[in-house]
């Protein structure tokens, strides 16, 4: 880097910061998703269709979260958020 | 009687050096006298050939000995340059079915009767051909460039590694994993424009096994067909053969990470 580029560049921050950071976002939403099982993704669809028939929600209203407490315990977690009367 | 170790050169991501480094460490690991088979795992895209410079040398391939149309010693071709190293190609048919776990396995089975070090060239991706390349694996070496969809698709594959390869599918103490950054530019690193050493690993959180320099020294060994490890002038020859000697458990400090120092006048107006 040459002096003339330190007065040019140094206002903007560094972009690899922004890609550190976005990395570790979704590397962290990636490890999440690794140890559920292959039929997790089928599941959780069918898990919002069935609300669906009873309350009308979208997708990104429900969370479901598969936690692996030790080895012989995991918990489902199901998070649905219903929309106001 | 020695243990063969099955080393796979990985990345999911393509383009990012996987051929080049598969070339630079099967002949490094040679060089230091260990009989190495380096395998090209990207059937119908066969490359290896060519970065190895034996590509007119290929008779038979790697499903021509899984279909026992041809045997190994008719398949492999001995290295013109280094002793101690042979090359399994590709073969060139675009049958994605060629690969399968009880014929990569009985090949595998063989190979290790013969050599010390077996060097799994994955394809990019997340196929049958990747899949194949890091099953058997004892040692995966994820190769990784300092840019974001690289890094992301490493750590998917190391995912990969940790549930569907053969030693953690049954149960054995899982498959090494380290970390190997190529087209490393310091200069861009210190301009905050790439991602530092420090920032992959600290992401991927697995051993460093080396960091090659983005070199000139790699696009005109690919030229030629001279695994870059073979031109010590280079930095990236070097690099190659500080990581090789890593692998052999030897403690090698990290070199090419930081800046060259520039002159006065470069410093002013840049090079």
């Amino acid at each position: 880097m040459s002096l003339l580029d330190y007065f040019k560049t140094k206002k903007t921050p560094s972009t690899a910061v922004t890609a550190k950071e976005r990395l570790q976002i979704i590397v962290a939403h990636q490890r999440g998703e690794r140890d559920v099982p292959d039929y997790f993704p089928a599941m959780k669809q069918e898990i919002i269709e069935v609300i669906r028939k009873y309350v009308q929600i979208d997708s990104d209203q429900v969370t479901v979260q598969l936690d692996q407490n030790d080895d012989h315990l995991s918990v489902l977690e199901l998070n649905v958020t219903l929309p106001e009367k | 009687m020695h243990m063969a170790q099955i080393i796979v050169v990985t990345s999911g991501k393509g383009g990012v050096g996987k051929t080049t480094s598969s070339a630079a460490i099967a002949t490094g690991l040679a060089l230091k006298g260990h009989k190495t088979v380096v395998v090209d795992f990207d059937i119908g895209l066969r490359n290896l050939d060519l970065i190895m410079g034996c590509e007119r040398r290929v008779v038979y391939d790697f499903v021509n000995v899984i279909n026992g149309e041809a045997n190994l010693n008719q398949t492999l071709i001995k290295d013109k340059r280094t002793s101690n190293l042979y090359i399994l190609p590709a073969s060139q048919t675009r049958d994605k079915d060629a690969l399968t776990k009880e014929g990569v396995g009985r090949v595998l089975d063989e190979l290790r009767k013969e050599f010390e070090y077996i060097i799994c060239d994955s394809p990019a991706g997340i196929e049958t051909g990747a899949m194949m390349a890091l099953y058997f694996a004892d040692i995966a070496i994820v190769t990784t460039n300092p840019e974001v969809s690289s890094v992301r698709d490493s750590d998917r594959i190391l995912g990969m590694l940790q549930s569907k390869s053969k030693r953690a599918e049954d149960g054995l103490e899982p498959v090494k994993e380290f970390l190997l950054l190529t087209r490393y530019s310091p200069t861009r690193v210190a301009t905050g424009e790439m991602l530092s050493v420090a920032d992959v690993e600290e992401i991927l959180a697995i051993p460093l096994l080396g960091v090659i320099p983005e070199s000139q020294a790699v696009l005109k060994a690919s030229n030629s067909g001279i695994p870059v490890i073979v031109d010590q002038e280079s930095d990236a020859g070097q690099a190659y053969s500080d990581s090789v000697a890593r692998l052999l458990g030897e403690d090698v400090a990290m070199r090419f990470v930081t800046e060259e120092k520039k002159g006065f006048l470069k410093r002013i107006f840049g090079s």
